[in-house]
């Protein structure tokens, strides 16, 4: 690794050059590691006045203007609070179990792009990388359930571990489509490959399907019958107070908007927009994405209703499993093909808007037909059910209930 | 020979997957014994790392911590393995004197006449190595090793059906 | 690099705990559990030697994801198959099941 910069300044100052060295990496992993950590202070804030206002209330108004320092105001009371760990507890297992949840959380923002220039590390394997550390995510919370010691946190994090472990499946084979068409694993030529065309207009069903598994993943609405606040006591969150719930909790909004932002990075161009050379500029157009499928995630969890466990698996391995496998041989033939007849350029990374545009049409068009299918397939459903329905209501109105 | 941060790393990591084997081996609570499994292979995929083979290192992680070892916790749970207080072993002392003899034979026989006293074998021979993308084209060419992906998939289809019908409970109708 | 002996040091090690955890452990999971650790040694032997002896060939990289695949695979049975030996007769031991035993 060649020592430029922040490594040659200290070089120069005298130091040793692997010590030098080993300075500069360090900074630069607590700036790319203090970037979630202070968007988390942010997203807190954020999460509950939109939540607020959808319910019709105002929110926090009285920690600073607009209720800005609410956050910092939860925070001191979760630090003040006694730090309590159950006597048949396991105590390492408990302790360390909200740490490396939040860990799994910040590890995914060391493979996030920023701008073309700035970005922790430049994996080869990006992609897979990132799924792997989010299945460390699942891990944390299994253990949390368990060294709890209690009946309601095991059962918790028995439906928790089902619903993570099954909707990792069709989150990996949405994920497989940006592989296909960037041919590469490393987010970075990802995004360079999008350059032409974003990939969510390429393929629209797999942004759908990532999003979809990705709202599962975290235990969003829908699908939050892993912290059923209403329910189940708060699942595998039930012994646990003060930091170490904190902890958790500033993981679960974390991760939600690390969802929004590898939604953009894959699916919706990075940090492409207009006037994107300048590395600020680009900063600035994948937050302001990323802000705004964060808040379609916000939307949608403060207005569906909740899933039942069994409603969960059956929607992922009857609906989601089957649409993807499907979405990944289609868009595969389709580009395969396209390649072939040379209307398609063999590698997108540096394909100009021209270049890529028949590529872009004929997916589209693949993809609104299998769009058309499910649609079809959904009112049939919808059909089905609202006739059995109707029948069970006029036999029970011809006994005379 | 210089104590390089490859070196450090390399001992750090042997650490970290000699200790959770132990762990696992020794551990009275089963679960714990899980957590000590998932540790000694987060080492393993450490090896993986510095052996630049970044991609078996993520498919470790992802495979082998995040269902393989998850599938054991919930074995654990589901076969109450935890309240188990019976003695941990069977015949110890002779098991650890056979794991031991076994270690020797292997160092002595086999190991160090080859690769300690053959200063030819000792570094690698280069560091041009295959990448990711060979991986996936050799597991796409059909005189490379297609035929064994495909049958990998079988292996793991059987097996998930298998796995399937063999746990179901015995009352469950089709 | 750090010499090829060492990591066949290690893997061997491993391979030993794992062998005295199969031998040793009453638990049926604990034995299975030891399972994989031998299986992880020799995953590591394989790579190692792939990387220090033959970088230039797939073959090394390419039979270490099919352990992976195999040992995923043993696994899932091996855990199903305890399972339904629990349900059936409420225990773990392998010395327990003996009902073969002339």
């Amino acid at each position: 690794m060649d020592c430029t910069g922040l490594c040659e300044t200290l070089f120069r100052g005298g130091l040793d050059q692997g010590i030098a060295q080993f300075i500069s990496l360090l900074v630069g992993v607590l700036l790319v590691s203090g970037v979630p950590l202070v968007t988390v202070i942010f997203l807190i804030w954020v999460e509950r006045k939109i939540a607020a206002r959808i319910q019709d209330r105002l929110g926090p108004n009285r920690v600073g203007p607009f209720g800005l320092l609410q956050t910092f105001a939860d925070l001191i009371k979760l630090l003040i609070k006694e730090d309590i760990t159950p006597t048949a507890a396991d105590r390492l297992l408990y302790n360390a179990a909200p740490l490396v949840a939040f860990a799994s959380v910040v590890l995914i923002w060391g493979v996030i792009p920023y701008t073309p220039y700035h970005f922790g590390a430049d994996l080869e394997i990006g992609v897979l990388y990132m799924v792997a550390v989010a299945s460390l995510g699942t891990l944390a919370i299994m253990t949390a359930g368990w060294a709890s010691n209690n009946k309601y946190a095991l059962l918790g994090a028995f439906r928790v571990v089902a619903l993570l472990v099954s909707y990792e499946i069709p989150m990996v084979f949405a994920l497989l489509v940006p592989v296909m068409l960037a041919g590469s694993m490393s987010l970075l030529e990802i995004v360079h490959a999008q350059g032409g065309m974003w990939f969510g207009i390429m393929a629209p069903i797999s942004a759908v399907l990532f999003f979809i598994s990705a709202q599962a993943e975290t235990g969003r609405a829908p699908f939050d019958l892993i912290e059923a606040e209403s329910e189940l006591v708060a699942g595998f969150n039930i012994e646990y107070s003060g930091m170490k719930f904190g902890m958790f909790f500033a993981a679960e909004f974390l991760h939600v908007f690390t969802n929004a932002i590898l939604l953009v990075v894959f699916f919706f161009g990075g940090w492409y927009g207009p006037l994107w050379q300048e590395p600020l500029i680009a900063f600035m157009w994948l937050g302001l994405k990323a802000s705004v499928l964060y808040f379609i995630s916000l939307w949608i969890r403060n207005t569906v209703p909740r899933l039942r466990i069994d409603q969960v698996m059956w929607f992922n391995w009857f609906r989601l499993v089957p649409l993807s496998i499907a979405n990944v041989l289609v868009i595969a033939t389709v580009v395969k093909i396209m390649q072939l007849l040379n209307l398609a350029p063999r590698n997108l990374i540096g394909a100009s808007f021209g270049e890529v545009l028949p590529l872009t049409l004929v997916l589209l068009l693949a993809n609104i037909a299998m769009g058309l299918i499910i649609v079809g397939q959904l009112r049939t459903a919808g059909q089905t059910a609202r006739v059995a329905a109707e029948n069970r209501a006029s036999v029970r109105a011809a006994i005379g209930d | 020979m210089e104590i390089t941060i490859v070196t450090v790393a390399f001992i750090v990591f042997a650490l970290i997957s000699l200790g959770g084997a132990i762990g696992v081996v020794t551990c009275h609570n089963l679960f714990r014994g899980t957590i000590w499994l998932m540790v000694s292979l987060f080492g393993a995929a450490g090896f993986f790392v510095l052996l630049s083979a970044p991609f078996l290192a993520a498919v470790q992680v992802l495979v082998y911590i995040g269902a393989i070892a998850i599938l054991f916790t919930f074995a654990v749970m589901l076969t109450r393995s935890i309240s188990n207080l019976k003695t941990r072993f069977t015949r110890l002392n002779i098991n650890i004197a056979a794991a031991i003899a076994l270690f020797v034979l292997l160092v002595v026989g086999v190991i160090a006449p080859v690769f300690i006293l053959n200063p030819d074998l000792q570094q690698p021979v280069s560091s041009v190595t295959r990448t990711t993308i060979d991986l996936g084209e050799a597991f796409a060419r059909g005189n490379s090793f297609a035929l064994p992906f495909e049958l990998a998939s079988l292996l793991l289809t059987a097996a998930m059906i298998g796995a399937i019908v063999i746990a179901r409970e015995s009352d469950d109708e089709v | 690099m750090v010499p090829l002996w060492f990591y066949l040091i290690v893997a061997a090690a491993l391979f030993c705990i794992g062998t005295f955890g199969v031998l040793a452990r009453r638990n049926g999971v604990a034995v299975l559990m030891s399972v994989e650790l031998m299986l992880n040694a020799v995953n590591i032997n394989l790579v190692a030697f792939w990387r220090y002896l033959t970088p230039e060939k797939i073959n090394g990289m390419a039979f270490a994801a099919f352990i992976f695949v195999v040992a995923a695979a043993e696994a899932a049975v091996g855990l199903a198959i305890i399972i339904s030996v629990y349900r059936n007769r409420r225990s773990v031991i392998p010395e327990e099941a003996d009902t073969l035993r002339g």
